[in-house]
């Protein structure tokens, strides 16, 4: 073969490698923002929030034990936290239980927007200081978790659910929901 | 003089605004104070992950300032600080990753990558020294290259 083909080779090869991550990052593999979690297969951390919607209620994680449930993390400051807000509604229609936590919000915004968009969530903790998130290791939002009903965490997803995430990583723990 | 006065009052007031973003931490003690910054500087931001949290201003580094302060006037030590960080955002909240087995590529890789370098590039340099030896010429051969010179530029003067 001819030498000065091998520079081209690697030239192709490596192209052909950066297009192939550039595509997986696309569907939403390899995101070099993406943090690993270290909660999978771990008991989930207990929180006591006082409830959005009246500050002398609380809402405690121990209370959910006993069958799984999710919890979604998200305020009313973030975007995709509205684009999946429809997409949470729709859980809540087929039954699947949800608690919301309010994060870095105001109790006024947070409030309002349940009021415009609809309540999919069975209890609201409110968590304007980051308590539980950092806690549960949150760091953006919207963020999922499921917790099962021995309270250890089985599936978490960062950003907006929709029905092939939630496929992929939730519906096989509500199998009697479809 | 009147408008020199109204300007000074509204620097005046815009620092003032500026003064209510920052935190004001009291500490028990200089070890403790020295222990903040030590920790803070070592804890990567989360959301801007090319800033420590105490240089950054991202809402999310704030509470985890906080969160340090906190535990540090419960009387936590720095490494149970680090292990607490870890536990819940993982290696990658530390600034510098501990060296164990999966990490090895990680602190190795780059002196490896550059001892191959430098094993190539000096083999390609002492194989360049044996080609030039190699191109020795024998007296007979400089002077009849010479005699083709002049015959050449004989022509072209011609």
């Amino acid at each position: 073969m001819n030498k000065a083909v091998i520079p081209l080779a690697i030239f192709l090869a490596l192209a052909g490698l950066f297009f192939y991550v550039l595509q997986q990052m696309g569907e939403g593999e390899y995101n070099p923002r993406d943090i690993p979690t270290e909660f999978i297969g771990r008991s989930a951390p207990a929180f006591t929030l006082s409830s959005l919607f009246d500050a002398n209620e609380q809402v405690r994680s121990e209370d959910y034990k006993g069958r799984p449930w999710l919890l979604n993390v998200w305020g009313t400051w973030c975007p995709e936290c509205w684009r999946e807000h429809p997409y949470l509604l729709t859980l809540k229609a087929r039954g699947i239980p949800i608690v919301g936590i309010d994060w870095r919000d105001t109790r006024e915004e947070g409030k309002a927007m349940l009021q415009q968009n609809g309540n999919p969530f069975v209890a609201v903790g409110f968590d304007p200081d980051s308590q539980m998130a950092i806690d549960w290791g949150v760091y953006g939002a919207p963020e999922t978790f499921l917790i099962d009903a021995e309270g250890v965490i089985r599936a978490k997803h960062k950003g907006a659910l929709n029905e092939q995430s939630w496929q992929e990583k939730f519906a096989k723990w509500f199998e009697d929901k479809k | 003089m009147k408008q020199l006065l109204l300007g000074m009052l509204m620097l005046s007031l815009a620092s003032a605004v500026f003064a209510t973003n920052i935190e004001v931490y009291k500490f028990d003690s200089p070890q403790q104070e020295r222990d903040y910054k030590a920790l803070t500087a070592e804890l990567r931001c989360l959301v801007c992950q090319n800033q420590d949290i105490a240089d950054s201003n991202a809402e999310l580094a704030q509470d985890m300032r906080h969160k340090v302060y906190q535990m540090l006037k419960q009387g936590k030590s720095k490494q149970q600080i680090v292990d607490f960080m870890v536990q819940r955002y993982g290696d990658f909240v530390r600034y510098k990753p501990p060296f164990e087995a999966r990490t090895v590529v990680l602190w190795v890789g780059p002196f490896l990558i550059f001892a191959l370098a430098m094993f190539f590039m000096l083999r390609a340099i002492s194989r360049g020294r044996a080609h030039e030896e190699r191109a020795e010429l024998s007296e007979e051969q400089i002077s009849h290259a010479a005699d083709l010179l002049e015959q050449r530029s004989g022509k072209s003067t011609d």
